[in-house]
């Protein structure tokens, strides 16, 4: 790889750090979320100083004639799991917020019936738990 | 006010007088469950459909997002009102339900829609079967009357399909399993407030977990007609097919997992505390 290369794909890495830092210290990305973008910028600068042969060793790895393909290959997969690393999170907080807003429904009927100017006696029926 | 479909209620009906269960005895406590979303203009007569048949059961509407006056009407009728902060979908409202229900220690919890397609009259025969303990849970099957509302074509591929496999699985013969016509006791809706419920489209996938749970599910007819607003949740193209899709996916997934032992009650509204 060209020195010039090299000195661009680290200036992308270094960029990368830089902001993913600042959106850290703005609060608007979370510390738990941080290093695994701070850790996807760790390899962007380290596949800058890969000497070819390594890629060739890549290639021969998953069978490629091909070493960029290779590295595009491994790219792919490892977005891929982030991607669906992100799924499972979103179906977690799907379940946590489902929760949370079926505790608020619960809450505010139990306000209401407390409240209300029947005392907690009315049609709504039933002993408290 | 819309024109009130007087046929809800058990007075006027459509369904024929001999199919019709015999007027309610004492039935003593209980509650009637109906999600809601946007169903002012049919929730008024189901209301007193259910008053009339089962005086002595309370009733909560879980207004699921509504931008109508649907939960008005509904504490007009003197029903309990458990309304969701944002849209949560059909299935989540039934789990809001099932932890209410829970929380008050109802012996016995019947589910039917609000846009009118289940006929209120039917509600003491399936509360029945629960309390005298034939079944922990009762699904109103309107294919066990011989006559009735036939469902559109697409949708009768889908009750036929998911009713073999429901078949197959518990043993039994299911021929109704979309069939959100149900009772069920305390310890079914107790069990079903947990996170095993599958709280985005409960269906067949609900009669295979709970008889996975070990309990008794039956099926009682019950005469059922097309919504009066006409709309389905199942309505359109791509959601039948969706529907489909992620029937079978749960079907499947619900039979991998370990055969859920049945949870201890638990005494909150809520399910126990969640580490991921």
């Amino acid at each position: 790889m060209p020195i010039e290369q090299r000195f661009l794909v680290v200036c992308v890495a270094l960029g990368l750090v830089i902001t993913i830092v600042e959106l850290v210290r703005k609060r608007r990305l979370r510390e738990e979320y941080s290093w695994l973008w701070l850790l996807a910028a760790a390899a962007i600068a380290v596949a800058a100083f890969v000497p070819f042969h390594g890629l060739l060793w890549l290639a021969s790895l998953v069978g490629s004639e091909n070493p960029p393909a290779a590295v595009f290959f491994f790219g792919f997969v490892a977005v891929t799991l982030l991607c669906l690393q992100f799924s499972v999170r979103l179906s977690r907080m799907t379940e946590q917020i489902k929760n949370l807003g079926q505790k608020v429904a619960l809450l505010e009927a139990e306000l209401e019936r407390a409240t209300s100017p029947g005392g907690g006696s009315a049609a709504s029926g039933g002993p408290a738990a | 006010m819309p024109p009130v479909q007087t046929q809800t209620t058990p007075q006027g009906a459509t369904a024929p007088q001999d199919e019709r269960p015999a007027p309610p005895t004492e039935l003593g406590r209980g509650v009637v469950i109906m999600p809601a979303f946007n169903e002012e203009r049919t929730i008024g007569p189901v209301l007193d459909g259910v008053r009339a048949a089962c005086p002595s059961f309370d009733i909560v509407v879980i207004d699921d997002g509504s931008r109508d006056g649907t939960a008005e009407i509904v504490r007009a009728h003197g029903g309990v009102v458990l309304r969701h902060p944002f849209n949560m979908g059909y299935g989540a409202a039934l789990q809001t339900a099932y932890k209410y229900a829970a929380s008050k220690g109802y012996p016995v919890l019947v589910q039917l829609d609000a846009d009118g397609q289940h006929d209120p009259g039917f509600v003491p025969v399936l509360a029945r079967r629960v309390l005298e303990g034939h079944a922990d849970a009762v699904v109103g099957s309107r294919f066990l009357i011989g006559k009735g509302y036939i469902p559109p074509f697409a949708r009768r591929v889908g009750m036929v399909l998911f009713g073999y496999i429901a078949s197959v699985v518990t043993r039994r013969r299911v021929t109704d399993p979309t069939s959100g016509y149900q009772a069920m006791s305390r310890r079914v809706f107790e069990f079903l407030q947990s996170d095993l419920f599958p709280a985005d489209y409960p269906d067949a996938d609900v009669l295979i977990l709970l008889y996975r749970a070990g309990f008794r599910v039956e099926e009682q007819p019950v005469a059922m007609r097309l919504s009066p607003t006409g709309k389905s949740m199942h309505s359109g193209i791509l959601r039948p097919m969706f529907y489909v899709f992620k029937m079978l996916l749960s079907i499947l997934v619900t039979l991998l997992r370990e055969p859920p032992g049945v949870i201890a009650p638990t005494p909150g509204p809520a399910a126990g505390p969640r580490r991921g």
